[in-house]
């Protein structure tokens, strides 16, 4: 499995270096820190820290760019190698819809990423949605430096050692 | 004592019959520019001992409901020059002449032998020095005394203003605490003007949304207990809580309809939202919308034929109208930007909405054909109108945005007149207004 996930780590790697343009809402998969060839790659900080535990959205819209799907792909190939584990995507939005808008839209985002990763051949049984709306924010300035972080739809583990 | 009031009464007629008087004044609250009435409320008689700390209470309660609206100017009391013995005794109206008062309310307060507070008052046009309406007494338990100061405001406002009562009434919103990215969220009820407010949820849930039943005490709400936003229903007198609906997904955006025996609400499933009919009871629930888009903030007309929505089926958020059963949807929005949350008055006459244009929320009205857009206030975000029970006045939500902001509610007049803070003790958000009180 540590051999599989090295790979994974690699395409993800020569992925990000094809991407062009750099984008600061990409998943830290380009850096790995110091030290963390140390965490498990069966565990919850490896899918959140190497595999990227979220995919970001542009303002009203569901539709899953190009970073987004890389990042489901590695999320799929982790899901599949980890058969034990089961998901919660939550799907959120940012401040400047309505309550009851932001809702749906996020309802929208989170079944955008479970059919991506059903299409990628995770078992359907073992993710749920959840839509926050605006409910949760990650970053809390009024801008877009901040809105277009909570924008987004996170992929929440259960069953796996944290770290 | 009634034949006391009698007498007066008719001595009063008698003495201005004759001489063509015109009717007593009248405030029309349409008018956006109409300045402040000035009356005199000399602090209300303790016709018993016990109740003159109370009478000093109930005066105020009645006074500040009044001042509230912007439609009354209180004179202040240190400028009367007579001071009233007796709601039954004619007042000496020259002296409330003087200070140019245009109504003087005198009111009396009592302890009653089975313990409950009496609340009498009569309304006087100062400048016709007629009676305006019949004195008129109220009685009801010690505990609310409050709310008999609000059934007094209630009657001199409808009485002056021809406009339905709404004073005494209460709000359920969703108090806040905690820090912008982690809030507690706790339902909470207390009297339309701030006073007695207690907490309805623990705040282990998050909550959102709470609609009341036109009908009774009943509100429903959104609840994540769960782990799934989902509708719940609770009657405030009981306390009881039951979730709403059975189907799997998440259910949103609920709101009764004006006979209090359906709710109407929004359905996600597999990423998609429409809009639903749940009955109380067994009846099986009826589907209203079936498009890919999101259809949702469903809202009854108040005679229950048509349901005024949000869509984003043309491409942006915008309100739609449809008969009550489903059927074919008509746009009535037209403006720039996007508009959301649309909330039937309960006079029919008008639609609230939060509008989103150039990076603001507005509070806008428009008629139920579209016509005659208002937008009544703008900030960051304005949000979640609610109306008043007389259809004259909204609530709505405020977040003014940044790192350590919170959201505060607000109320202005429906002519965008009158734009105050609603005082609460701590941050809140998505107010809804009760029908009036028994």
């Amino acid at each position: 499995m540590i051999h599989r996930a090295s790979s994974l780590l690699l395409a993800a790697l020569a992925l990000a270096a094809c991407s062009g343009a750099p984008d600061d809402r990409t998943a830290p998969v380009a850096t790995p820190a110091p030290g963390t060839a140390a965490i498990p790659a069966d565990s919850v900080q490896y899918f959140n820290t190497i595999i990227g535990d979220r995919v970001f959205f542009a303002f009203d819209s569901s539709a899953l760019d190009a970073i987004a799907q890389d990042t489901l792909r590695r999320q799929a190939e982790w899901l599949i190698a980890n058969p034990a584990v089961t998901a919660v995507i939550e799907g959120h939005a940012d401040e400047r819809g309505t309550r009851d808008y932001n809702l749906a839209l996020g309802a929208r985002r989170a079944n955008a990423v479970f059919q991506f990763l059903v299409g990628q051949g995770v078992e359907p049984t073992r993710l749920r949605t959840v839509s926050y709306g605006k409910e949760r924010p990650e970053a809390l300035c009024s801008n877009e430096s901040c809105w277009s972080q909570n924008r987004r739809a996170v992929t929440v583990l259960a069953g796996a050692p944290l770290s | 004592m009634v034949r006391t009031l009698m007498v007066c009464l008719l001595a009063l007629i008698a003495t201005t019959a004759g001489a063509q008087e015109p009717g007593p004044l009248r405030l029309t609250i349409s008018d956006p520019n109409v300045e402040p009435m000035p009356i005199a409320v000399p602090v209300f008689i303790a016709e018993t001992p016990d109740a003159a700390a109370l009478a000093a209470q109930i005066t105020d309660v009645a006074t500040n409901d009044l001042t509230g609206t912007a439609l009354f100017r209180l004179i202040p009391r240190e400028a009367y020059l007579a001071r009233p013995a007796s709601v039954d005794a004619a007042p000496d109206l020259a002296a409330w002449r003087a200070i140019n008062a245009d109504k003087l309310i005198v009111g009396a307060v009592a302890t009653l032998p089975d313990g409950r507070l009496a609340v009498k008052f009569r309304l006087w046009d100062v400048a016709t020095g007629q009676e305006d309406g019949a004195g008129l007494q109220f009685a009801g338990s010690a505990a609310e005394w409050r709310r008999l100061g609000h059934k007094l405001a209630d009657e001199v406002y409808t009485r002056i203003t021809g406009e339905g009562p709404y004073f005494d009434s209460r709000i359920v919103f969703v108090a806040e605490s905690g820090p912008r990215g982690a809030r507690v969220k706790r339902l909470a009820i207390m009297d339309q003007d701030g006073a007695n407010l207690r907490f309805l949820t623990d705040g282990r849930d998050l909550v959102l949304t709470p609609r009341f039943d036109p009908t009774s005490q009943r509100i429903v709400f959104l609840s994540y207990a769960s782990g799934q936003p989902r509708v719940h229903l609770m009657d405030l007198a009981t306390g009881t809580r039951t979730e709403l609906e059975t189907l799997p997904g998440m259910t949103f955006a609920p709101r009764f309809s004006p006979d209090g025996s359906r709710v109407v609400m929004s359905l996600t499933q597999g990423g998609n939202t429409d809009i639903y009919v749940v009955p109380l009871g067994s009846r099986p629930r009826i589907r209203l919308t079936d498009s890919p888009a999101i259809d949702t903030a469903p809202s009854f007309s108040p005679d229950g034929s048509r349901i005024v929505f949000e869509s984003d089926r043309g491409g942006s958020q915008q309100l739609y109208v449809m008969p009550a059963n489903g059927g074919e949807a008509q746009r009535i929005s037209f403006g720039p930007g996007r508009y959301a949350g649309p909330v039937w008055s309960p006079r029919g006459d008008w639609i609230a909405f939060t509008k989103l244009l150039g990076g603001r929320f507005y509070i806008g009205v428009m008629r139920p054909d579209g016509s005659d857009e208002r937008l009544l206030t703008a900030s960051y975000i304005d949000e979640g109108p609610t109306w008043a029970p007389n259809g004259r006045v909204l609530m709505f939500f405020r977040d003014l945005g940044g790192p350590n902001a919170v959201p505060v509610l607000m109320s202005v007049d429906l002519t965008g007149r009158n734009l105050r803070r609603v005082p609460t003790d701590q941050p809140g958000s998505d107010p809804a207004w009760s029908p009036l009180l028994d």
